[in-house]
């Protein structure tokens, strides 16, 4: 087990961005989510594509949220911004408080428009349909510019030239005369990029930004987010199912599964110490290259898949899944809780293995 | 790997070096139909516009002694009616008519249309209902009924007729652009539009309206072909244009009773009628192929 772990290590220890000094504790997150809950009302039911999650970003980092398809990373992200499609999505129940005290659920949708671009912006998985076509890229990032600035034409298109030219686009006054279908995949993400960071956002939310890409572009846009979070002092939360770009990109890590956080750590806990037999599953199922003993071998997966979100089982979500699934995982939902293995109860993790059944009325995160 | 190699590999990755506009002028005339259909177009346009230079007599004046003269006699290239007017003449003014009217009745129907389908596609719930169960009942009438009972209101007349089927034509456009505004308003850059905080009215008109265009264009195209038949098809009811003014329809109607004697009388403005509606038809298609993204190489 501790060769695994060192191999684990390895590509976080080669390019890992320099971790900022840890937070003081008892400063107020950028962005606290607590109990979010985002039911669809579906003909078929209610689907709880978020059910009760509690995450924060501190200021300045980039927070990971990883997990399969269809866990509720995306709609955590869309919450946040205010951008769930409703009908039929709705919050019905938790709170998002972004700069300690303003809670963006019950904000007016003008609050909302404010702020979205703004303060917090978001970048999509498909950088290759998320830009107008019709529309020059440069009107596009000036346009962004003047929703929130008071600023004249000129000055906008200025701002988005020198704003391409810092995303790292070659011969930015050109570019920004181009329409999106003549720029590549990667030139679009960073031009979306650019359009994000265009007036300086406190919050970034990057929802898969690099699963589009191909691996040479990936590590370049990582990079370029890198740079940028670092120039402007933003935190970022990087939604990924990619264990690579956590490990490249985060400080702190929420792995998500069927619409709940089921393990909170560092980065680096994560890697060397995950709990959650979900964590280790999808850790396993990395594919590892020659040297590292992976060659040859079967890659692992997790049996199965994950649970009709429309009618879940009682007790744990992962239960039908685990190898090491027990009597109470059936019964009772554990909580999300500091585990029994760590002192200083910064690991978080909802599971009854790391968990002791007297947690529960103690649970930090106050689900209701 | 140098920058460079990986610049250009991304250069690569842009294979259509066209702007917009340019490759769609290259597609269009890549498509022969098409820009027959465009010269015909061109031609009728023509005629009505430079009518007065282009005609050789005056369409209205009466020629007691050439009357129903045959093509190619001298003084008529086309040949007289039964008054002894000058078909060809005639054909070049009511060009006009018939283009003035079906253009402003594509007009109308276009602008209202658009407006209805924009608003129900985007913000569908009960304003979609109500729009969507109007068009219903719209489509649901047959429209020469409805033009019957405009003019049996408002009193004869082409302007009345067409505004009649002006009205009956507004579902036609709000179904088109309802449809593409359902597919557009869940695309990824109007989701992105809405991450950089533009209001709904901004999506609408910068995001939705504008990628809507091609679309409205070829429809209209193909409406003014249906819209050339129905201001014909209602003057030759004698419930269009009054006398003197006289569009193809008028003509067709006035030159049936002649059909054995002088069968060219209806059957040319009947032509001008069949070869314009193609002409416009031609280029709708072409201007479908053309801006239609899914069909690009």
């Amino acid at each position: 087990m501790p060769e695994q772990v060192e191999s684990r290590e390895s590509p976080v220890a080669s390019n890992a961005a320099p971790e900022p000094p840890l937070q003081v504790e008892h400063e107020a997150p950028l962005l606290d989510v607590v109990g979010l809950k985002t039911h669809f009302f579906s003909f078929g039911g209610v689907v709880k594509a978020v059910d009760g999650v509690s995450l924060s970003v501190r200021r300045g980092e980039t927070l990971g949220v990883v997990g399969e398809s269809g866990c509720g990373k995306s709609v955590t992200a869309l919450s946040v911004i205010g951008l769930v499609p409703d009908p039929p999505g709705r919050i019905v129940a938790g709170r998002i408080d972004f700069e300690g005290g303003r809670d963006l659920v019950g904000a007016s949708a003008e609050t909302m428009r404010e702020i979205r671009g703004n303060e917090i912006s978001m970048i999509f998985q498909e950088p290759m349909t998320s830009l107008n076509p019709v529309f020059r890229v440069g009107t596009q990032i000036a346009e962004a510019i003047r929703l929130h600035r008071k600023v004249s034409k000129k000055e906008a298109m200025d701002s988005a030239i020198e704003m391409l030219g810092l995303v790292g686009i070659p011969s930015p006054m050109a570019r920004a005369r181009d329409y999106p279908h003549q720029l590549s995949g990667g030139m679009r993400q960073r031009v979306m990029i650019a359009m994000a960071m265009a007036c300086q956002p406190k919050l970034l939310l990057a929802d898969e930004p690099t699963t589009a890409l191909d691996v040479t572009v990936q590590a370049q846009i990582l990079d370029l987010m890198n740079r940028m979070k670092e120039a402007s002092g933003a935190a970022i939360m990087l939604i990924t199912h990619d264990m690579g770009v956590i490990a490249e990109m985060c400080q702190r890590v929420s792995v998500m599964y069927a619409g709940v956080v089921v393990e909170h750590t560092d980065v680096r806990t994560l890697f060397a110490n995950p709990l959650h037999p979900y964590t280790v599953g999808l850790l396993e199922s990395i594919p590892r290259g020659r040297g590292r003993g992976g060659v040859g071998g079967q890659l692992k997966t997790i049996p199965g898949i994950v649970p009709n979100l429309l009618h879940l089982p009682k007790g744990c979500r992962f239960q039908d899944r685990c190898g090491q699934v027990h009597a109470a995982c059936r019964e009772l939902e554990p909580p999300l809780a500091a585990s029994l293995d760590r002192v200083d109860g910064g690991h978080l993790v909802r599971c009854w293995l790391h968990v002791s059944p007297s947690e529960t009325p103690a649970q930090p995160q106050g689900q209701s | 790997m140098s920058d460079g190699v990986l610049q250009a590999v991304e250069d690569d990755a842009a294979v259509d070096l066209f702007t917009p506009t340019q490759s769609v002028a290259a597609r269009f005339r890549r498509n022969k139909l098409s820009i027959f259909g465009a010269v015909i177009v061109v031609v009728a346009f023509a005629a009505a516009l430079f009518a007065p230079w282009l005609s050789p007599l005056d369409p209205d004046a009466v020629d007691a002694s050439s009357r129903l003269a045959p093509i190619g006699s001298e003084g008529h290239l086309l040949g007289s009616d039964e008054l002894g007017r000058d078909i060809l003449s005639r054909l070049i003014w009511g060009a006009r008519v018939t283009l003035l009217v079906s253009l402003s009745a594509t007009a109308i129907a276009l602008i209202v249309g658009t407006f209805l389908g924009l608003l129900s596609g985007y913000f569908l719930g009960w304003l979609d209902s109500v729009i969507m169960r109007l068009i219903d009942i719209l489509m649901a009438f047959p429209y020469f009924l409805l033009a019957l009972a405009v003019i049996a209101v408002l009193g004869p007349g082409l302007l009345n007729g067409m505004i009649a089927v002006a009205i009956v034509n507004i579902p036609f456009f709000t179904r088109i652009v309802r449809g593409v505004t359902l597919s557009i308003r869940e695309s990824d850059y109007v989701m992105a539009a809405r991450g950089i905080g533009a209001s709904n009215t901004r999506i609408l008109v910068r995001h939705v309206l504008l990628n809507c265009v091609s679309t409205v264009i070829v429809a209209g195209t193909l409406n003014i072909g249906w819209m050339i038949t129905a201001a014909a098809a209602l003057s030759f009811l004698g419930l269009g244009v009054q006398p003197p003014t006289s569009d193809w329809g008028t003509m067709l109607a006035s030159g049936r009773q002649f059909l054995s004697a002088a069968p060219h009388v209806a059957t040319l403005p009947g032509l001008a009628i069949f070869i314009t509606v193609l002409g416009f038809n031609l280029l709708g298609d072409g201007l479908r192929d053309a801006l239609d993204p899914r069909l690009r190489e």
